[in-house]
């Protein structure tokens, strides 16, 4: 069934043919990506999610960095450094902090596990739609890599001053970057909006 | 640019922001909006009122720039001697202590992506502006850079964050937030609206116009 699509970047009406898994459309004239079909994707976005909690836990309840400097040993956690931000009066940098790094990443995957979880099942959940919509926006938002980068600076820039340790939960932070980027890129937009407006 | 190439504005269509669904556009009565059929979000054909928002979020965040880059990110204070540090002056300090690599990426994310942002945006601002056929995919392509790019900036700001929340040894060390970061971390969420409130099928609609 062909069906039409406008490219997002430059609107020029497509008719696209059903397209074999891994291929994508692009756009003939501006040459932006109208979007692929991913392969299986329900199953593994889904995988790609749950695995990405348990590494999220992880990277929160573990000791994230600690500092030695002498016989003086300082450890935080990802949550704990936020709160010292909290403690010093900097409010709006705690709240972006916490935002980008913290609360965004678990709620794109509650959401895909809100979107996916029905989707596997053929039941139909209330909100599917504000959801996904919502899980679309927050997308540039989340920028635990960035705050890697970060830290990576940080351990350079203290190298004088103290050794840094970076504890069990940097490792599972790192990893978790990976994961949610393969859960998201799991994610066949157009194949969820079909199915949820068919939806009863 | 042909004008066999059909656009979905002009053949009365829409697509939505949020799913992409083609619809037949309806203009809304006053202070109403025509919302999606699929998912309900407020339908556009354009992006309302593009140019003049990204401007005033350009103007915006590049008044913010002056005070992120002349104020102090942090202030450093160990047995008693009190350093206060601009981002250019962490730059300068990193290359000195011969980790130019580290000097590279935070003169690149916090100096130079910003600025560039700024001028991609003018650039494609004034190329509607003054109605400019030239090299509209070239000029989509910037614009998908500026949009992916702009996120990195936040590095700086992530690690005083990291700096301040570690190094509180009392009187032997101690890094405290300067007031830059609040500015600098202003530049790059209006930066980040600004790309957003852009919308490239403008640069089209001109060159569909102009043949």
């Amino acid at each position: 069934m062909m069906h039409q699509i406008a490219c997002h970047e430059c609107d020029l009406i497509h008719n696209i043919p059903p397209m074999p898994t891994r291929a994508a459309a692009r756009c003939v004239r501006c040459g932006s990506v109208l979007f692929r079909a991913k392969p299986d994707s329900i199953n593994r976005t889904l995988a790609w999610t749950i695995a990405g909690l348990v590494l999220y836990v992880v990277a929160v309840t573990f000791p994230f960095l600690a500092m030695k400097s002498g016989a003086i040993i300082r450890e935080t956690g990802l949550l704990s450094g936020i709160q010292q931000l909290y403690e010093q009066g900097i409010i709006p940098l705690t709240a972006l902090v916490l935002l980008t790094c913290v609360l965004v990443p678990l709620l794109q995957m509650l959401a895909l596990l809100y979107i996916f979880i029905p989707l596997k099942l053929n039941i139909r959940l209330p909100f599917a739609i504000p959801v996904f919509r919502l899980f679309q926006h927050v997308k540039p938002w989340s920028m635990m890599e960035i705050y890697m980068l970060g830290i990576l600076v940080a351990i350079v820039k203290l190298a004088k001053m103290a050794t840094i340790i970076p504890g069990l939960a940097v490792l599972a932070f790192g990893l978790l970057i990976f994961v949610l980027t393969f859960a998201i890129s799991a994610v066949d937009t157009h194949m969820v909006w079909e199915r949820l407006e068919k939806a009863p | 640019m042909k004008a066999n190439y059909t656009s979905a504005k002009s053949l009365g269509l829409v697509s939505c922001h949020d799913c992409h669904l083609l619809s037949r556009w309806q203009e809304p009565s006053r202070g109403q909006a025509s919302h999606c059929p699929r998912c309900g979000a407020a339908l556009h054909q354009r992006k309302p009122n593009s140019l003049a928002r990204t401007w005033a979020l350009v103007l915006a965040a590049m008044i913010f720039y002056i005070p992120a880059n002349v104020l102090p990110m942090t202030v450093t204070s160990a047995l008693g001697a009190t350093q206060a540090d601009t981002i250019m002056s962490g730059v300068i300090y990193f290359i000195h202590s011969g980790s130019w690599e580290i000097a590279l990426v935070i003169f690149t994310a916090s100096i130079f992506v910003p600025f560039m942002k700024f001028m991609i945006l003018i650039y494609l601002l004034l190329s509607i502006q003054f109605k400019s056929i030239k090299k509209p995919t070239d000029r989509t392509r910037l614009y998908q850079l500026t949009e992916a790019i702009g996120r990195w900036s936040m590095l700086d700001v992530y690690v005083v964050t990291i700096l301040i929340a570690l190094v509180k040894l009392g009187v032997l060390a101690n890094i405290d937030a300067g007031p830059a970061v609040i500015y600098f971390a202003a530049v790059v969420v209006v930066t980040m609206l600004a790309a957003e409130s852009f919308d490239p099928r403008l640069i089209w609609d001109v060159v569909e116009e102009e043949s």
